[in-house]
């Protein structure tokens, strides 16, 4: 039996505990950190690529004087490729890696919590559907773009270090790598290049994915790739027209500031000319309504849906 | 106000009725068994109450309506589905972590207290833990939540004597502590019966049988017939009847014990033998119904 001075107690801890609410942003830090713990090749794949890539770039470096003698002789353009290169192909590797884990990541975030049943344990906890599939939806939008942009900055900011170090070793002035790689502005063109690009513009296809994850009973991934390839297949068969494929591959594939420059890869390429022009663009704005389609359906099926 | 109320629940899936117009009211501060037969409706019903799954008709928990406020509602409500739900990769402090972090009513340090009496390490992830502790783990951060209802869908299943004895001396111990109410769904009837204070028996998605447990004991009696009486006591109309050793053993609903004394030796029957009588004089009356 309680006594009165218990049930006193008890009464006002559970005001004060009333009191104490949980801020969304507070919410938010804790899901994200979640998603961290749960992932980890949201941060390790990125890591793992960079190094990869260093062993290789170090086991290089012996050769480097001799190449930056060599491009010494040759005209800007080519110098500023020649010279550009290795950092331009860090950046690339770590955009395509990024993508890959996204992708995997979406179609795995609302299947696997309904196969291994921890479904039950979150949904036990005073959180709503809406705020997990955002928050869920912020690690390829958001959380993969800036951790791969600070990955990429710090590797060429590191091959830049140990050039020089190199450079100045054997006699060379390690100045002409520093004017070719403007490690600020390249890391301003990596960052809109990957919170634009791969953050914003491909939303749509990783609330597809989302959505897909929390709706398939099994495969995952055939579900998310045979219906759009159908729906083509479909329009082709029926009226002789691919607008859908034409749709999907002007928005994933053409994207407005993919404008190549003639000439090799250099970083400047990677930018979205001009950046108002991106901000502007119709097609980003679709893109984003669409998305918040797909991630409200993946929000209502996720409290429909029950275990696999 | 009560703290569960049901009216006319019904659930179905597909052609399967879960749940068949289900009525059923929980005061404050009761610890509920809900007991039944495989596919009764049990985890239906438990579902509905913590807002993981759609119904018709009528239920309010603690005040709100599970479907629509889920979220507002657990942080009043605890649920322990059963012992698989833990995430595996997760490890022992980021559970308490993550709870702490998004649970307005958590006390990290009560948690803390709990598992420091176990032999769980904080850093062992629950792919690690056996499955015993992995019901430690979840009962520590259910426990440390200053939660009204707790609600348990066969939490010990799958579980040792041992881990299911101190499961149930944990759950008591906090009940004592702070009178929360409890629903508690099982199919291990003999580890509960101490626990309860009312029980309700759930068969094809209704509630055919709700009693107190001290109307229970003041209600229903068990006697052991010596054989020259059994023609004396069947005319006393029990429940039901089965063979013991050399003995019938007949279940009598609202006679006396000195009434009952002349016929053999007295005694309450057990939740168990309860539930048999109750359930297969209901399956009888079912055939009986249809030739």
């Amino acid at each position: 039996m309680n006594t009165p001075s218990n049930v006193m107690a008890e009464s006002q801890s559970r005001s004060e505990a009333l009191a104490l609410d949980i801020s969304p942003a507070r919410q938010v830090y804790w899901l994200v950190q979640r998603e961290l713990w749960e992932n980890r090749s949201i941060y390790l794949a990125p890591l793992a690529v960079a190094a990869v890539f260093m062993v290789g770039f170090l086991v290089a470096l012996i050769g480097l004087p001799a190449r930056m003698r060599a491009a010494a002789a040759l005209g800007p353009m080519q110098q500023h490729e020649a010279i550009g290169q290795p950092y331009v192909i860090v950046a690339l590797m770590l955009m395509v890696i990024e993508f890959l884990v996204a992708v995997y990541y979406c179609l795995e975030a609302l299947y696997g919590e309904r196969r291994d049943r921890s479904i039950l344990f979150w949904k036990s906890l005073p959180v709503s559907d809406v705020t997990t599939v955002l928050s869920k939806a912020s690690i390829p939008m958001l959380v993969l773009p800036l951790v791969t942009v600070a990955v990429t900055v710090a590797t060429q900011f590191l091959m830049l270090v140990v050039s020089s170090a190199v450079l100045a070793g054997s006699g060379v002035s390690p100045a002409m790598l520093w004017t070719h790689v403007p490690l600020f502005q390249t890391s301003l063109i990596n960052f809109v290049h990957l919170v634009g690009f791969h953050g914003l513009w491909y939303a749509p296809l990783y609330g597809w994915l989302l959505m897909v994850s929390a709706w398939a009973k099994r495969a995952p991934f055939l579900w998310a790739t045979l219906p759009p390839l159908a729906i083509g297949a479909v329009e082709k068969i029926a009226f002789n027209t691919s607008y859908f494929a034409a749709m999907v591959q002007s928005h994933f594939l053409g994207s407005p500031g993919s404008v190549t420059p003639a000439g090799g890869m250099t970083m400047e390429m990677l930018a979205p000319l001009p950046l108002g022009q991106f901000v502007l663009s119709p097609g980003l704005w679709i893109g984003l309504a669409v998305t918040a389609v797909f991630l409200f359906a993946a929000a209502r099926l996720r409290r429909l849906r029950g275990l696999i | 106000m009560a703290c569960i109320e049901a009216r006319g629940l019904r659930k179905t899936f597909g052609a399967t009725v879960a749940l068949d117009g289900l009525d059923l009211q929980v005061e404050e501060g009761r610890i509920l068994g809900l007991i039944g037969p495989n596919g009764a409706g049990k985890t239906t019903a438990l579902n509905a109450i913590v807002g993981l799954t759609s119904y018709e008709g009528r239920l309010n928990v603690v005040g709100r309506n599970p479907w629509t406020e889920r979220e507002q509602l657990m942080r009043d409500v605890c649920f322990i589905a059963d012992v698989a739900v833990l995430p595996r990769w997760m490890r022992v402090s980021q559970a308490l972590e993550y709870v702490a972090g998004i649970h307005p009513r958590f006390d990290r340090a009560k948690a803390d207290a709990f598992l420091a009496k176990t032999t769980i390490r904080p850093a062992s992830r629950v792919r690690e833990l056996s499955k015993g502790m992995v019901t430690q783990l979840h009962l520590a951060v259910v426990m440390a939540i200053d939660a009204r209802l707790l609600v348990l869908d066969e939490p010990t299943l799958g579980l040792d004597i041992l881990s299911r004895k101190a499961f149930y001396d944990s759950l008591l111990n906090d009940y004592f502590e702070r009178r929360r109410t409890i629903v508690v769904a099982t199919h291990q009837v003999e580890e509960v019966q101490h626990v309860l204070t009312d029980l309700m028996f759930i068969d094809r998605g209704r509630i055919v049988f709700s009693r107190s447990m001290e109307d229970i004991e003041s209600q229903y009696r068990e006697v052991l017939v010596h054989p020259d009486r059994i023609a004396a006591a069947r005319a006393l109309n029990p429940i039901h009847e089965r063979k013991g050793v050399g003995r019938s053993i007949l279940l009598f609903e609202g006679l006396d014990r000195e009434q009952l004394s002349v016929l053999g030796d007295v005694r309450t029957p057990s939740v168990a033998d309860l539930f048999v009588a109750i359930m297969s004089g209901r399956r009888g009356q079912a055939q009986g119904a249809t030739p």
